[in-house]
């Protein structure tokens, strides 16, 4: 066991997947010798050398594309895209190859990719260095969109993605790199993707959340319990597919359902969600399905991105209205 | 040597061509005859027949489309050099990345034209190769498909293995972000990968000097820090040697090449496509005069390797395969539903499986 915040654990997770396979290469724009701008990749270059840990030239959609023609010749690529603001050029090669490769050859070509970005705000970034894409990549069938809120899970997540044999979006919450260190084992494990993790257990409500947000929901469970309200609090991991089983299970024994993200409300995973609960719950129901989600708007620049963030005190005002409904 | 470090301007092919490596003219005379690649003299035949099947499954698919049998189409037509020369001077482990107009060169690399069907038909099983044959399935994307090939290159490296990639693009395609991407990754980390620009002078209606004012498409290169050469691609000679050299540079991990196969579409672009509104026939009439086919007929006859009774016939022959192949796909009824469903991830997801049971519920009249 070591104490290892969000990022320090990326970092000691490639280095186990880099170990325990050959096939496992590293690759993206300040990965090789700067270990990455977050230093998610320190010391990989060194220990195994550039041909499977390098820097590449500033272009996206070639870094996911190539990863696409490895992951084709034997290779496990873990691709990194340096913040996911930077993604869009890559959106080609996401949507037409890196999703679509086992179903259009029927099976007989697939990919196991990883591509890890930074994720979300929070960090006072500057423009375009804070976007939440958990809608437009959860919509893409053939892809799998997972997101840690700690180093423990951190580890187990990203080990079973690199070993998974479809192509993973690996988001990592940057605001939470290095928010608080967590024990982590030594030794290498896995947490099943698609499955989601009940983290504080309750009978009035069932809360859904994902990424940095989990912290805030937990405060604002915190908040509702001292004033007699239990809530349940479910940390999703997998954005896509989702485990509808636990939410569902979750519902029916609450019979309230709230879910908190940072993407932009409208057309984002709050209304799926909120949508499987109806048809998988409805009469379970006692109280609408909420959702709690950033505004439709661009993300602000830092002066003000305070407002578009949720807090443990607004997340506690709308979950209330929700157990008192 | 044919590929310097530089752009290779060899032989002034008149208008409109420019200046390219030419090997055999567009009567089928060696001009060249020190570059003639040094292969036996019935493989020449064979790679004219690997030819005239291209030509003759392209017209059947075309004749097909027609009779609306089969769906839109991508006419192959006058382009077949530029894809069997390439084909053939691979290795077998060499991998082939595609774009969408490469017939030749997939039939040559073992695609089954069963399978070729199957894809312009409209299933998913068009792009399910057999075991062992290294061909990734047609890219619709255009330029995309170039980063694939750059990473299967780079992987091919990274396992020290010495397995080549050769990979298609068109004009069109040189205009496009990834195309440029594609070259410098591959010049930056000197991957084995042989691009070949299929320059067939026009994307769909749009006119290759409306694509870009450089003079040529495989100056690009020069960008990229690797060698390019325009070839004319109608010229079977000059695309094998010209392939040849580059495949075999990037083996030696002397890096990648780019190729400008300087040929034309005499067909349409697809079977929704109308040419006479955007050329004169007067121009398509020019380059049927340097038909691939008809040149290397020449060449082979006046070598006394093949005559025109023997030819006779041949092209009616391939033909008749072509439409018994196309009536086996027509035979093969629906593929299963479960088909639909069952490959978008390894294990099909519990809602996804829901999704389909509920189908199949509706199908079997389940469902009310």
């Amino acid at each position: 066991m070591a104490l290892m915040n969000l990022i320090t654990t990326i970092n000691h997770t490639l280095d186990r997947a880099m170990d325990q396979d050959d096939r496992v290469v590293v690759f993206g724009e300040d990965v090789g010798v700067e270990g990455g701008v977050f230093r998610a990749t320190v010391g990989l270059q060194e220990k195994y050398g550039d041909k499977r840990c390098f820097d590449t030239p500033l272009a996206e959609s070639a870094i996911v594309g190539t990863a696409v023609g490895m992951a084709l010749n034997g290779l496990r690529p873990v691709a990194e895209i340096q913040f996911s603001g930077f993604v869009y050029p890559a959106f080609n090669q996401i949507i037409s190859h890196v999703a679509r490769m086992r179903n259009r050859t029927r099976g007989q070509r697939y990919l196991p990719m990883v591509i890890r970005m930074p994720h979300g705000g929070g960090i006072k970034a500057l423009e375009h260095h804070s976007e939440s894409l958990d809608t437009f990549l959860g919509h893409i069938p053939g892809l799998k969109v997972v997101t840690p809120s700690t180093p423990y899970d951190a580890k187990g997540l990203l080990l079973a993605a690199i070993q998974d044999d479809d192509p993973v979006i690996f988001l990592e919450p940057s605001k939470i790199y290095r928010a608080f260190r967590q024990e982590v084992p030594e030794e290498d494990y896995t947490i099943p993707l698609g499955k989601a993790k009940v983290v504080k257990s309750g009978s009035d409500l069932t809360v859904v959340s994902w990424g940095a947000y989990v912290h805030e929901v937990l405060k604002a469970a915190q908040i509702l319990q001292d004033e007699g309200i239990d809530a349940e609090v479910i940390d999703l991991r997998t954005i896509s597919p989702i485990d509808r089983e636990t939410i569902l299970e979750s519902v029916k024994k609450t019979g309230r359902f709230a879910v908190v993200h940072e993407a932009a409300k409208s057309f984002g995973p709050g209304a799926e969600l909120i949508a499987l609960v109806n048809e998988g719950a409805f009469l379970y129901l006692e109280a609408p399905p909420t959702r709690m989600a950033g505004f439709d708007i661009t993300i602000p620049l830092p002066r003000e991105e305070h407002h578009y963030f949720l807090d443990a005190s607004r997340i506690a005002a709308g979950l209330r209205r929700v157990a008192q409904f | 040597m044919l590929i310097h470090e530089r752009i290779e301007l060899i032989r002034d092919y008149g208008a409109p061509g420019g200046p390219m490596l030419q090997i055999m003219d567009e009567h089928g005379a060696v001009r060249r005859p020190e570059l003639v690649p040094s292969l036996a003299e019935e493989k020449w035949l064979e790679l004219y027949k690997a030819m005239v099947l291209t030509r003759a499954a392209d017209d059947k698919a075309l004749q097909l489309q027609r009779q609306g049998r089969m769906l839109t189409y991508a006419p192959n037509t006058g382009q077949e050099a530029a894809q069997v020369g390439p084909a053939a001077a691979m290795e077998k482990n060499d991998w082939l990345v595609p774009a969408f107009r490469e017939l030749g060169a997939w039939l040559y690399r073992g695609i089954p034209l069963k399978t070729v069907y199957l894809y312009w038909y409209g299933n998913e099983y068009g792009s399910h190769f057999p075991e062992g044959v290294r061909v990734l399935p047609i890219a619709v994307p255009i330029g995309t498909q170039l980063h694939h090939a750059v990473g299967i290159a780079m992987a091919s490296s990274i396992k020290g293995e010495k397995d080549v990639t050769v990979a298609y693009i068109g004009d069109g395609g040189t205009s496009t972000g990834d195309f440029n991407e594609a070259l410098n990754f591959a010049g930056v980390f000197n991957a084995p990968v042989v691009f070949i620009v299929q320059n067939n002078q026009y994307a769909i209606s749009v006119p290759r000097k409306k694509q870009t004012k450089a003079e040529s498409l495989a100056q690009k290169a020069v960008a990229a820090g690797i060698p390019g050469i325009v070839v004319d691609g109608n010229d079977l000679m000059a695309m094998y040697a010209a392939t040849k050299e580059a495949v075999e540079r990037a083996r030696r991990g002397e890096g990648p090449t780019l190729i400008e196969a300087y040929t034309y579409r005499l067909g349409a672009h697809t079977t929704s496509d109308d040419p006479t509104k955007y050329r004169e026939d007067s121009e398509v009439e020019q380059w049927k005069l340097r038909d691939p086919l008809r040149r290397m007929k020449a060449y082979l006859i006046d070598q006394g390797l093949w005559s025109d009774e023997q030819d006779a016939g041949l092209y009616e022959q391939y033909g008749a395969y072509a439409l018994e192949v196309f009536r086996q796909v027509e035979a093969e009824g629906e593929p299963k539903v479960a088909d639909l469903f069952q490959y978008t991830y390894k294990e099909m997801p519990a809602h996804l499986r829901e999704q389909y049971e509920e189908y199949v519920r509706y199908l079997e009249g389940k469902v009310e």
